[in-house]
């Protein structure tokens, strides 16, 4: 089903929403404003957009290392988002977790991970319990091109397929695996041939279009819905930045990333909801200020937000309360 | 209080039965579970509970693990079997950085109350590969709790406490005690998980072992009885978290201590014991704390290779008589 106006509408705003809230933490962190280190999610917004635009609320997902993008589509609190990257106690983990894990449980975000590829036998797990539980939520992992050379992303598909989990297995392609890029690190072009080594569908999409992503994940999350088991949803995208702030790229052109850049997925989705007639100068300028202030009352909040103390540290171990020279 | 004879490996099933038939939420998934396992100590429960909540599962230690992390954070109490320990090697990752970490990493939103039963150590002749015993490996990591029992009774009600925890538990079932019978009551021990118990009381020294060991320990205790030392003998239990208190007020009486594993010497978990004890204890100590462990090689094929490799009730004794 292709998304109503209303819903594109909708999408590019929170695509927006992602751009600004990255474009200001590369800032904060050139600055030295904030701990640990930053990956962009730059270039890919179409792809975490248009996925869970086709999911609801309940639905789980789990997130990578570069999955800002993932928790503000899914429904984050920008505040809370950021706070959590400042390390302050009123961020998502109380500041235990940082840039790579956001966890909100109360909106299906199992966990974002700094281990790739981690997150996908979770995500199936997950996917298990809500079949078993007779639920309906589907499971989303998000993994990278990367993620697909690791064992447990084969044995997670394998067991997925026996299962038929409703699981929707998304790879953002981005090109690169850290510094690598795709065609050094597999033989394969499309990732979603690997679908075929474990019976399930596999799809390639535009990352860059939200619309195309949109529908496909649609299609992947209703079939799972629908108790006709996990897809491999592959979308073709490119990460703008480097792997991580401050990396010098000596393995890319500056040549390459400005062929990407120039099919930036917000403007690919602008031009269609103008030629639609959705979207005027207007409201354009009214979704960016928005946003702008969004990001702005964020940062401000996070910024004035309080540290943790430090022997809360010793908090969250376990679930009970944890005696004095307990080990 | 009635009893019944049985072997470890039943007791197993009848706790994993209990807590299926108690909760809903629990089930099985491993290699070979629903035909009963490798080991016999999930026979039956596929008959009772169905293919559902007695899953067979490909040889994917990994996604085995993983898939239940996942289902834990999403409200499920996944019992997961592994069936050597040594194959935890391969799940490593999902073990230490996922289910370890999820709550820390969450800020204390999101648990994974998930068990991994997993069968250890040797006298199988089954090679270096199917015979360790890594407990120390997971008492290193904060964010798991790791168990394990040397009678049926005690797995029985060990394992109980594993599923009716919040966190995840790793039970360390010593694989050469399968087969053994003894009696366990019919009304489960409420057990706390932490606690040691003294299995025997002594006032000349004390044997600190868990698992494997803990019948060897009271056969070399025997031994000494008839040479007239009276040894005490505390089966931790629980190894994360350990119940220091326990150990330490024996030390306090008999001032003589050996602590016995399965595990190597080196950095086996024996060392932790024996470094609490000297921090905490040293005044009352009489003679260094002696440790009994397997000989710093890999646990070797042939019988009498591997008899000699792991240690024995007899060494603990000579352990015990060394300690003048």
């Amino acid at each position: 089903m292709p998304a109503s106006p209303q819903k594109l509408l909708r999408m590019y705003r929170t695509m927006v929403l992602i751009r600004q809230a990255e474009e200001r933490l590369v800032r904060l962190f050139a600055e030295g404003r904030m701990p640990g280190f930053i990956h962009s999610y730059i270039g890919e917004e179409a792809t975490a957009v248009g996925v869970c635009g086709a999911l609801r609320s309940d639905d789980y997902l789990t997130s990578t290392h570069r999955g800002h993008g993932h928790i503000l589509a899914k429904g984050g609190d920008p505040a809370r988002f950021f706070a959590e990257l400042y390390g302050k106690a009123s961020g998502y983990c109380r500041g235990k977790g940082g840039s790579m894990h956001v966890t909100g449980l109360d909106l299906g975000i199992l966990g974002a991970n700094g281990i790739v590829g981690a997150g996908i036998p979770i995500a199936a797990g997950a996917a298990l319990a809500s079949r078993m539980q007779g639920a309906d939520r589907v499971a989303v992992a998000f993994l990278g091109d990367g993620a697909t050379d690791i064992g447990v992303f084969h044995e997670a598909l394998n067991m997925a397929s026996l299962w038929e989990v409703p699981a929707v297995f998304v790879c953002e392609n981005n090109g690169y695996a850290d510094f690598m890029a795709q065609s050094a690190h597999q033989k394969i072009e499309r990732v979603s041939e690997r679908a075929a080594a474990y019976s399930m569908p596999g799809v390639t999409v535009d990352g860059n279009d939200v619309e195309a992503v949109y529908d496909a994940a649609t299609e992947a999350v209703e079939r799972a819905r629908g108790g006709g088991g996990p897809t491999l949803l592959e979308c073709v995208t490119y990460r703008w930045r480097g792997h991580y702030e401050g990396d010098p790229q000596p393995y890319r052109t500056a040549a390459e990333v400005e062929r990407w850049k120039r099919r930036d997925p917000l403007r690919i989705v602008e031009e269609r909801l103008r030629a639609a007639g959705s979207l005027d100068s207007a409201a354009r300028a009214a979704i960016w200020d928005d946003t702008t202030r969004v990001i702005d009352d964020a940062v401000a909040a996070a910024e004035a937000a309080p540290m943790p103390s430090p022997e809360e540290a010793l908090e969250d171990v376990y679930a009970g309360a944890v005696e004095a020279g307990w080990s | 209080m009635v009893v019944t004879t049985l072997s470890y490996a039943r007791a197993i099933a009848l706790a994993l039965g209990e807590a299926m038939e108690a909760d809903r939420r629990v089930f099985l998934l491993g290699e070979d579970v629903a035909h009963g396992g490798a080991y016999g100590a999930t026979k039956g429960l596929l008959d009772r509970f169905g293919p559902e909540r007695v899953r067979d599962t490909p040889i994917s230690e990994a996604a085995i693990v993983g898939y239940s992390v996942g289902a834990a954070l999403a409200g499920m109490r996944p019992v997961a079997e592994i069936m050597h320990m040594d194959f935890i090697a391969c799940a490593m990752d999902q073990v230490v950085n996922q289910a370890a970490k999820v709550r820390y990493m969450s800020g204390g939103k999101a648990g994974a109350p998930l068990v991994i039963r997993t069968g250890s150590g040797g006298w199988l002749s089954a090679a270096a590969q199917h015979s360790q015993s890594l407990e120390a490996w997971f008492t290193h990591v904060p964010g798991i709790k790791v168990v394990t029992a040397g009678t049926p009774a005690d797995v029985r009600s060990v394992l109980r406490a594993a599923i009716a925890d919040e966190d995840p538990v790793l039970v360390i079932e010593p694989l050469s005690l399968y087969e053994r019978q003894d009696e366990v009551p019919d009304v489960p021990g409420d057990y706390r998980l932490g606690a040691a118990e003294v299995k025997r009381h002594g006032s000349d020294a004390t044997v600190v072992t868990w698992g494997a060991m803990v019948p060897r320990a009271l056969e070399a205790a025997e031994e000494l009885a008839a040479e007239g030392t009276q040894a005490e003998v505390v089966d931790l239990l629980s190894l994360r978290p350990w119940d220091r208190e326990t150990v330490l007020a024996s030390v306090e009486r008999t001032n003589r201590v050996v602590v016995a594993h399965q595990a190597h010497r080196q950095g086996g978990f024996g060392a932790e014991v024996a470094a609490t004890i000297a921090e905490r204890a040293f005044d009352h100590l009489d003679a260094p704390v002696s440790r009994v462990g397997s000989l710093d090689v890999p646990v070797p094929f042939s019988p009498p290779l591997e008899e000699y490799v792991l240690p024995s009730a007899e060494r603990i004794a000579d352990a015990v008589r060394g300690l003048g």
